[in-house]
């Protein structure tokens, strides 16, 4: 039973992070705010004054907005899509008994450790290179013409990248739900093919959701503001999305107020997504 | 009781697991065994294997790039940013377990809701702030940015972890006369630890890589091992070897800490999600 006293108490001891949050959180994004009505830019400094909404409609009419829009929603759902429906079938395959699992284990999760910028610059290199790549070597030797991935489908390029970073990942949670399920609920789906069928769909799936839900979750939060892998392969100017613009606005062209307008699209698109995402862990999430 | 299985489906089981195992970990795998290769055959494809082993590479990363000053770079922002994250988050999601009040949730809903604002919505101000007060690849300050950034998280995996502390157990060792400080170190810390020790890993780790701000605000004096990899991505003709021997430099040391904690790792990861 919590008093008067322990109330206060348990107040301050939540305030230093509230506030570092809050802080984090709302100086930035004024000054964002503020920046994109202004006439701002480092290579031209007498240039001043306010410009009204001139910024948001040089970002938004930009001829590479809405491919720039295009890009951050397709990479989030093309890798949220891979990496949930590959997990499930890793988790399911690895909660299996078999001989080495522990080390196999071990492998599968791997990626996850892997920066960015490392797993960017090996696929990009090593393994998708049109000549000396080891899938140019594979297609070679099937007899087809080797694919310069990053040329002609940079942004698939850039997902198969990204889904092999998070496959690990929803792996790992399913399958430690998955873990989490009763043994005997098991025993009894070892019986017949239909029998496991339903008691995939009315007990296993079931039990899933939660952890996808979460899955989804964290993987958007990081998704949508993907850069590395993209910064790294210099695909910026095929398949940026819209971190990539408002960086190449503001730190390549020093359009400050400009680039500041895009960031603050950025944050709109974000807080879309992430209305819908809050509501539903809320309503999954028992405090 | 354990499943029964027939061998030859175990055997099948265990041959496609093992197949998709090494698939998965290839990338890393080829990585770094091309580390070791010569240049000449790190270019020749089908060779798995390389004519004359060598460790040069490693000697010439380290000259050409300074590895290990970005390595202590590295180890500096992702342990200093981590555990400041648990000097802010260790009372914060402490006394959210222990004495929630109504807003509880709303708090904690908020705050993972500042996780899910963009970087770039921040990145101009950022920018310019460190630009102004000389802060651009300085240790402290981008340290603070990775502090921050992390926090939201620390804090709900500690809270996960926390809320299953029961509280009758503290009322129980009052009643056996234990004071405050026997409370907190018998009874309190022994439970605690597990969890505060695997978000304490988890957090170094994705402060390891995190790859948006270290690229944008180091350079070389505090840069970490991200922005290291990347002045490898221009194209200096084929230098495959040493590009696989500096990547091998760069994540070995997380790959090795990732495998020894995984048993840890996994829980702190679900966020509450799997009981």
């Amino acid at each position: 039973m919590a008093t008067r006293h322990s109330q206060g108490i348990a107040r301050l001891a939540v305030a230093p992070a509230v506030i570092v949050l809050f802080l984090w959180m709302i100086v930035p994004l004024v000054m964002t705010i503020y920046f994109s009505f202004l006439r701002y830019n480092l290579l031209n400094p007498d240039m001043d004054g306010w410009a009204g909404f001139s910024n948001f409609y040089y970002f938004i009419t930009d001829e590479s907005f809405p491919g720039a829009v295009f890009n951050t929603l397709a990479l989030v759902a093309t890798v949220i899509v891979a990496s949930v429906a590959g997990g499930l079938g890793l988790a399911l395959l690895l909660d299996q008994p078999f001989w080495g699992r522990g080390i196999v284990r071990l492998l599968v999760i791997s990626p996850f450790f892997i920066m960015p910028t490392v797993s960017a610059l090996v696929w990009k290199n090593l393994l998708m290179n049109p000549i000396y790549g080891l899938f140019a070597f594979l297609q070679q030797l099937v007899g087809i013409t080797p694919l310069d991935w990053f040329a002609k489908v940079p942004l698939l390029s850039v997902a198969i990248i990204a889904s092999w970073q998070w496959l690990p990942f929803s792996a790992l949670i399913i399958l430690t739900a998955l873990q989490s399920l009763d043994e005997e609920q098991k025993d009894a789906s070892a019986m017949d093919g239909a029998r496991a069928l339903s008691y995939f769909r009315y007990i296993v799936l079931p039990h899933l959701a939660r952890p996808i839900t979460v899955v989804i979750l964290i993987e958007t939060i990081f998704l949508l503001n993907i850069f590395a892998e993209i910064y790294v392969t210099s695909v910026g100017g095929l398949a940026g999305n819209l971190t990539y613009l408002v960086y190449f606005q503001g730190l390549l062209n020093f359009d400050i107020g400009e680039a500041s307008a895009g960031g603050l699209i950025a944050v709109v698109l974000a807080n879309l997504v992430s209305i819908f995402l809050v509501r539903i862990i809320g309503r999954n999430l028992e405090i | 009781m354990a499943r029964q299985t027939s061998p030859q489906r175990k055997l099948i089981v265990t041959l496609i697991a093992w197949i998709i195992g090494i698939l998965m970990f290839w990338p890393i795998l080829w990585t770094i065994l091309t580390s070791f290769k010569t240049e000449q055959d790190a270019v020749l494809m089908p060779q798995l294997f390389s004519t004359g082993w060598t460790f040069e590479n490693f000697g010439i990363v380290q000259e050409r790039s300074d590895y290990l000053r970005f390595a202590m770079n590295s180890v500096i922002l992702a342990f200093g940013s981590t555990l400041l994250g648990l000097v802010f988050a260790i009372p914060a999601a402490w006394s959210m377990a222990f004495s929630p009040s109504k807003r509880t949730k709303d708090t904690l809903l908020w705050m993972l809701s500042t996780k899910m604002m963009p970087p770039v919505g921040a990145l101009l101000p950022i920018y310019l702030i460190f630009k102004d007060y000389h802060w651009i690849d300085q240790h402290i300050p981008v340290l603070v940015i990775m502090f921050m950034l992390n926090l939201p998280l620390v804090i709900w995996m500690l809270f996960t972890y926390f809320k299953e502390i029961p509280v009758d157990i503290l009322e129980a060792s009052r009643m056996d006369g234990a004071g405050v400080w026997q409370e907190l170190t018998r009874v309190l810390a022994p439970m605690a630890l597990p969890g505060i020790a695997s978000t304490f890993l988890l957090n170094v780790i994705l402060a390891w890589n995190e790859a948006f701000w270290t690229l944008k605000l180091t350079d070389v004096h505090a840069a970490p091992l991200t922005v290291f990899i990347a002045s490898y991505s221009s194209p200096e003709g084929l230098f495959w070897a040493k590009l696989s021997a500096a990547s091998t430099m760069a994540i070995a040391p997380i790959l090795i800490l990732g495998w020894f904690s995984q048993k840890q790792l996994v829980r702190g990861l679900t966020f509450g999600a799997v009981k």
